[in-house]
């Protein structure tokens, strides 16, 4: 890291306070252009919190959020998606009550004028519909197109989240626990997902299973208590005697 | 085959869109003129109550302000043949736009709340439109309202009148179901279901809302306005908040979020009003129970809990090898 790139997003002092508590409390974070890096940590380290400063869900208490050289610590959550900024959620957030197709849909017309055609007809266009597929097809759900999400499983239901994030082409993507509750076999699949996006799209990750993430990242921020505890490469984090202390320590009582 | 909003085959809706095209027709030649007159009103309601439907069963925002914007049109229109000499045509015009433009500015107010709060805001909302044409009364008339002379020539006739009616509401349901059924309406279904992923998929919320709570009052004016016509009279009672729940009542009844439903409602609640009513003064009471009876055996609403039937009696049939 002699020479670093260019950051996509960078965090200056940015501190989210609940009352009393300090949810986040990072001093510096900085994610280049094409980067994958994944954020552990445990359970009310902040990584979510974190998640929603990043993408106007929460404005910061204090600090600064530049994204690609713009301040972006005020802006409302579409206007941040707008420049390329998205994310899946840890607690499964879809339409529940719309088929899996209407979800794809509303996901692919978020950033185009299409959205706002009052009587135009409803139906895929042959570009969304090669786009929803693809993506439907990469998460495995290529015969539930016209389930309601509520009558689905709740893996599929994870599994529709990534869709509809790949769906989208931010050049942003934050994946919340995209693997939690999922079984081994699931979890393969996110693996893969996550592993077969293009190289131009930035990834950050939180992820609580270990081995899953530091396969698939460059660089790990390991939060602790709304800090940045350690930030280091896959290999280091392994081996890290304070992550092991807070983190894999606590990991394997558990278990 | 992905479109999960269609639920019957394409004949289903051509045969049912032609029936009851045939009973429309033929109602004029079956009822007496006291009895059209009844139907027509059941039109007229119906796109009052598709209106409220757009925003309460579609956007998830229950608005209780629509017979403000209803009455205010009603207003206008007796309003601007009266004493500006417009026209009738041009009157229901400006019924609608006066109408459009007092939704545009309920919807700046209330866009950014929802649930009980858009309930409460839009109901207070409401309530400032009746206590104004209740106190203006040198243009409003007070409690004594305006009395128009509207149905005039051809109009008279309610045989006439009726089909104006039944084609101006036909014309709103079709425009109201591509309107819910475009790319904007599955926004608002959307917004409906999950206003934090809309906006991280990059939605403005609050944009749409208020866009829809515009269209809502736009259609919630035509049928203010066709009301002056066949009422030929306005008092605050047309704006007034009864009004308003009347509305909303019929959407639920008929099942919200399903729009053909307002015309089930419509017909119920009105004809239960009139045929109630001859028999003891307290028809209210009789509504009130009507309305728990359905929410408490189907809670979706008449016409919800039909589709709800068929789709799982198509489901069970789907299933079987
Ligand atoms: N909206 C909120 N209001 C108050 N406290 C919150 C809120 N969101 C999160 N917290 C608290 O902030 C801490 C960090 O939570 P979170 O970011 O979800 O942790 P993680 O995702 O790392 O498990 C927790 O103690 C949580 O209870
Ligand atoms: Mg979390």
């Amino acid at each position: 890291m002699s020479n670093p790139p260019k950051p996509l997003l960078d965090l200056t002092a940015v501190v989210m306070q609940f009352g009393a508590l300090r949810a986040v409390d990072v001093a510096a974070m900085s994610i280049a252009i094409g980067e994958r890096r994944a954020v552990i940590g445990p359970n009310g380290a902040g990584k979510t919190t974190l998640f929603n400063t990043i993408t106007g869900v929460l404005r910061p208490t204090s600090g600064r959020i530049a994204f690609d050289g713009h301040d972006i610590t005020r802006q409302l959550p579409h206007r941040r998606a707008k420049l390329g900024i998205a994310r899946t959620f840890q607690i499964t957030n879809l339409f529940p009550t719309l088929s899996v197709m209407d979800n794809m849909k509303l996901a692919l017309r978020g950033l185009k004028p299409r959205k706002f055609s009052m009587f135009g007809d409803g139906a895929l266009t042959a570009e969304e519909r090669s786009i929803a597929e693809h993506a439907l097809g990469m998460t495995r759900l290529g015969e539930r197109q016209s389930a309601i999400v509520r009558d689905m499983s709740y893996g599929e239901q994870r599994q529709l989240e990534l869709a509809m994030a790949l769906s989208s082409t931010p050049r942003l993507l934050l994946f919340d626990e995209p693997a939690a509750g999922l079984s081994p076999a699931e979890r393969t699949i996110v693996a893969e997902i996550v592993r077969s996006l293009p190289r131009d799209i930035t990834v950050v990750l939180i992820e609580h299973d270990m081995d899953l993430a530091l396969g698939l990242v460059d660089y790990v921020t390991c939060m602790y208590e709304g800090r940045v505890l350690v930030e280091a490469s896959p290999a280091e984090i392994r081996s890290n005697a304070t992550v092991q202390d807070v983190y894999l320590g606590k990991a394997r009582h558990h278990a | 085959m992905t479109d999960g909003e269609r639920r019957h085959p394409a004949w289903v809706s051509w045969a049912s869109s032609v029936g009851v095209l045939a009973v429309l027709a033929t109602l004029p030649f079956v009822l007496k003129s006291y009895h059209l007159g009844i139907a027509t009103q059941i039109l007229i309601f119906a796109i009052l109550a598709m209106s409220i439907d757009v925003l309460a069963g579609f956007s998830g925002r229950t608005p209780l302000c629509h017979g403000a914007i209803f009455g205010t049109a009603t207003y206008f229109v007796i309003y601007s043949v009266n004493i500006w000499d417009l026209p009738l045509p041009a009157a229901l015009l400006v019924g609608v736009a006066a109408a459009t433009v007092l939704s545009a500015v309920f919807a700046i107010l209330a866009v950014r709340v929802s649930g009980v709060y858009f309930l409460l805001l839009t109901l207070a909302l409401g309530l400032v439109v009746w206590g104004v044409c209740l106190r203006w009364s040198q243009v409003t008339g007070g409690e004594n309202g305006l009395r128009g002379d509207l149905r005039r020539g051809a109009l008279a006739d309610i045989k006439v009148f009726y089909a104006i009616a039944a084609a101006t509401s036909l014309f709103a349901y079709i425009a109201m179901r591509r309107f819910v059924n475009s790319p904007f309406g599955l926004t608002l279904r959307g917004i409906r279901d999950s206003e934090s992923r809309m906006a991280s998929l990059g939605y403005n919320v609050t944009l749409h809302v208020f866009l829809a709570f515009v269209v809502s009052g736009f259609f919630a004016g035509l049928a203010g306005s066709i009301y002056a016509v066949f009422n030929n009279y306005v008092s605050p009672s047309a704006v007034a908040l009864p009004q308003s729940v009347q509305g909303l009542l019929m959407a639920i009844v008929g099942g919200i979020g399903t729009l053909v439903g307002s015309y089930v409602g419509a017909a119920l609640i009105i004809m239960l009003e009139l045929f109630v009513s001859a028999f003891t003064e307290r028809w209210q009471i009789v509504l009130g129970s009507v309305f728990v009876a359905i929410m408490l055996f189907a809670p979706e609403g008449i016409v919800g809990k039909i589709n709800q039937l068929t789709r799982r009696h198509s489901q069970s049939k789907n299933t079987n090898p």
